[in-house]
């Protein structure tokens, strides 16, 4: 049977496409939930999940298994409707952005039967894949707050108090640090942006430190990460909005929030590092480095940034509620409103315009550490003095 | 579901507002991670923020004060493990003292120092405990696993010294047990020499990390005024610049002769007692050493003193204390001359510290209850008993 040419390049691909996502996120994000405790548990001074299969990497089958069969517990006077659409909202958003994200360039490939097949690493490339990664991905939050509301449960209320506040406040600087890469690459395709980093010769991590800053820290905040994973502060509120879900659809809620981290990775990945390309795309000299494909190029810039993400969690303390809208409103939200204009100055200039900002903004980064390490280094070797009692307090000992 | 829609934007003097919406009660507990046990909360939040918190407790409460009367004083000794169950060394502690001081006992010096040695390891292990859960509380989980690997290594010492990890049982009237086991000492002075890094460790990660300040600077303040109002003792009150220490101000065994500070904060928040307590762990450390260097310089020697078989105090009352790690535990002994209590009362710092929570909780917001509650750090054994 003879396959038509439009109905292969519209239908076929894009359906075979569309699967090989879907199975391909949901296996990644269960594997991330092994790394991560593996990781942690490195960083912990303990050994984690070790039994199911070799070094133990079939555990998210076996709790994939477990949740599936668990009872589904639905609380008494919850919404039902409601409650059984929250982890619907949240994980369709959070499947349907990884159309557009660019794991690698345009290959050709030789299928029996069908001939020769032209098609890319990515599923589509829209020319306002970044509004619609936008859209799409704020589409989840309403998730997260109705399900917080439907469990009828005080806990389950605040947490999606909290995090209708707190994804709403991080939108913003996160949007503006996209607008700043936007404006640096001159377009809305991440495919294009990808391919700008190549043409400016450089990735825009080098003008693009402060934005890539911004869009890093409101990217751990909007997927309810620690040092931000108030929503759902364990210690607090027992487990914020899904405090009163239980068996697969809390697995979908768990499962989504990697897939989000996944997500804010490759779309800083695809802005600011290069995407698939290699280090120093045009320096002929590193051209060995092109053995590597450029998907492997793109998971591995992932990688460290998922590594940075358990990082994070085996480090800090959790924010307070109040503190994390000062954080987000007052000092995110201005630098990355000045950061916008003076990327939008320096792209002005064009190419030119935009190496001077990155050669000025890396010299600044560079001293400041130097500095703030000196500073440090100066200070009084570790030990808590002693703190001097107050005059007046040595009553008891007289 | 009318109760639960719109809490933000009331007004806390009122019971009413313009919509006709009330605070939210929020039950935190008995059922809760951050409440340490069976503690419950009844919270009146608007918002966030804490209008009221009272704490409901008794969960845990086993009539151990009436059991108490129906033992005879050898037997009581396991009963007092169980107060507060993480520091079972100086509840055995507090209590054989109180009889001791009716009995007027002379207790052999070896014994008092492997008393005080056992005495501070309970304070360390206690204390990183509470470190191990007042971080976890604030959302940092690595000072967890730090802390129990140290924790660990004393519970196996206690181990070896008396069979018990966790409910020691180690203290008898007029002295010990057991002597020590042999090469005890080398590991216990193996793990002390160590301590001092890792305890760098943990400051590393908490002292001055900034998000670990912003949570607890200012946080549950509660002056010394208040403190001495409400009875608080123990690191609360030392945080509040108060410099009250049993050990030091009413000695007990050999402390007097120890060498050893009193760390005092002056903020009174949760910062300080933080502070606080990183401080008393390495001064703990410094009196293991000592007790170490005495322990070894006189290697043998009595562990009992001169007990009568069958132990009857005469008639009348006493109040014997020791510095536990939460605070003043007291034993208030009333006897009879039978040879069970006539009654014995336990002073427990846990219950007392936590009479101040509403005080230090007003105002502040759930995030910061947890830290409050972490900061007193209560043992809901000893608060209900």
């Amino acid at each position: 049977m003879e396959i038509s040419e439009s109905l292969m390049t519209y239908v076929l691909i894009p359906a075979v496409k569309a699967v090989v996502v879907v199975i391909l996120v949901a296996t990644a994000a269960g594997v991330m939930t092994y790394i991560e405790r593996r990781l942690l548990a490195f960083l912990q001074v303990r050994k984690g999940p070790n039994r199911v299969g070799p070094e133990g990497i079939l555990q998210f089958v076996a709790d994939v298994v477990k949740l599936l069969t668990k009872e589904d517990v639905v609380p008494a006077k919850a919404q039902h409707f409601v409650h059984f659409l929250a982890p619907v909202l949240v994980m369709v958003p959070g499947l349907a952005v990884f159309a557009v994200l660019p794991w690698g360039p345009e290959f050709t490939m030789r299928i029996p039967g069908l001939g020769k097949i032209t098609t890319a690493w990515y599923a589509a490339d829209l020319n306002v894949a970044l509004l619609l990664l936008l859209a799409i991905s704020s589409v989840g939050i309403y998730g997260i707050i109705l399900g917080g509301w439907a469990s009828n449960s005080k806990y389950a209320l605040l947490g999606g108090l909290r995090s209708a506040a707190q994804l709403i406040s991080y939108e913003v600087p996160m949007g503006f640090a996209i607008v700043s890469a936007i404006l640096m690459a001159r377009s809305l395709s991440l495919v294009e942006i990808v391919e700008a980093q190549r043409t400016h010769h450089m990735w825009f991590i080098l003008p693009g430190l402060v934005s890539f800053f911004l869009y890093f820290v409101s990217g751990v905040a909007e997927t309810n990460r620690i040092p931000f994973d108030l929503p759902e502060a364990e210690s607090e509120l027992v487990a914020g909005f899904h405090t009163e879900y239980s068996g697969f659809r809390w697995a979908i809620f768990f499962l989504t929030e990697y897939a989000n981290m996944i997500t804010i990775s490759a779309v800083a990945t695809a802005l600011f590092f290069g995407g698939w390309l290699r280090p120093f795309p045009n320096v002929a000299a590193l051209g060995f480095l092109d053995v590597i494909p450029g998907v492997i190029w793109y998971v591995l810039k992932v990688a460290c940034f998922l590594f940075v993400y358990i990082w994070f969690r085996g480090t800090f303390p959790r924010y307070r509620f109040d503190q994390l809208m000062a954080l987000g409103w007052k000092t995110l939200i201005p630098i990355s409103l000045v950061n916008l204009v003076v990327v939008a100055l320096a792209a002005l200039g064009g190419w030119r315009g935009l190496r001077i900002l990155g050669a000025v903004l890396w010299i600044a980064a560079v001293g400041a550490v130097l500095i703030v390490t000196r500073l440090n280094a100066a200070r009084k070797p570790r030990a808590t003095p002693l703190i001097p009692a107050p005059v007046g307090a040595q009553k008891a000992e007289a | 579901m009318s109760d639960l829609v719109g809490t933000a934007g009331t007004v806390p003097e009122s019971e009413e507002t313009m919509l006709g919406l009330r605070e939210m009660e929020l039950n935190f507990g008995p059922q809760h991670p951050s409440t340490h046990g069976v503690l419950r909360i009844v919270l009146k939040v608007d918002g966030e923020r804490i209008v009221s918190a009272r704490p409901d407790i008794g969960y845990l409460h086993r009539g151990t004060e009436k059991l108490f009367e129906t033992e005879t004083y050898p037997m009581i000794i396991p009963h007092t493990d169980r107060l507060d169950y993480v520091a079972a060394a100086t509840n055995n502690h507090a209590y054989v003292l109180a009889v001791e001081k009716l009995l007027a006992l002379e207790i052999p010096r070896r014994a008092q120092y492997i008393r005080v040695v056992l005495d501070e390891m309970q304070r360390v292990s206690s204390h990183l405990l509470w470190l191990a859960t007042a971080a976890i509380d604030l959302g940092a989980i690595t000072p967890f696993f730090y802390t129990f690997r140290e924790r660990e290594v004393i519970l196996d010492l206690f181990e070896d010294y008396c069979g018990a990890r966790l409910t020691l049982n180690c203290m008898r009237v007029g002295g010990l047990q057991e002597d020590l086991t042999p090469g005890w000492l080398e590991k216990l002075r193996a793990f002390t020499e160590d301590l001092g890094s890792k305890i760098d460790e943990y400051e590393d990660l908490l002292t001055e990390n900034r998000i670990w300040k912003m949570r607890t600077i200012g946080v549950g303040i509660l002056n010394t005024e208040r403190c001495i109002e409400w009875g608080v003792t123990g690191p609360p009150l030392r945080a509040a610049g108060f410099k009250w220490d049993v050990r030091r101000a009413l000695p007990y065994e050999c402390y007097s002769e120890l060498d050893f500070e009193i760390p005092v904060g002056k903020n009174a928040d949760t910062y300080d007692r933080y502070l606080v307590r990183i401080a008393e762990l390495r001064q703990s450390r410094r009196i293991l050493l000592q007790c170490c260097d005495w322990l070894a310089a006189n290697p043998t020697g009595d562990i009992r003193g001169k007990v009568p078989r069958v132990i009857k105090p005469p008639a009348g009352d006493v109040y014997a204390s020791v510095e536990s790690p939460k605070g003043e535990l007291g034993f208030y002994l009333v006897a009879n001359g039978g040879n069970k209590p006539y009654r014995l009362r336990v002073r427990p710092p846990s219950f007392i510290n936590l009479q101040a929570l509403p005080e230090m909780a007003r105002g502040h917001m759930v995030s910061d209850l947890v830290a409050i509650i972490g900061t007193i750090d209560i043992v809901l054994g000893e608060v209900d008993r």
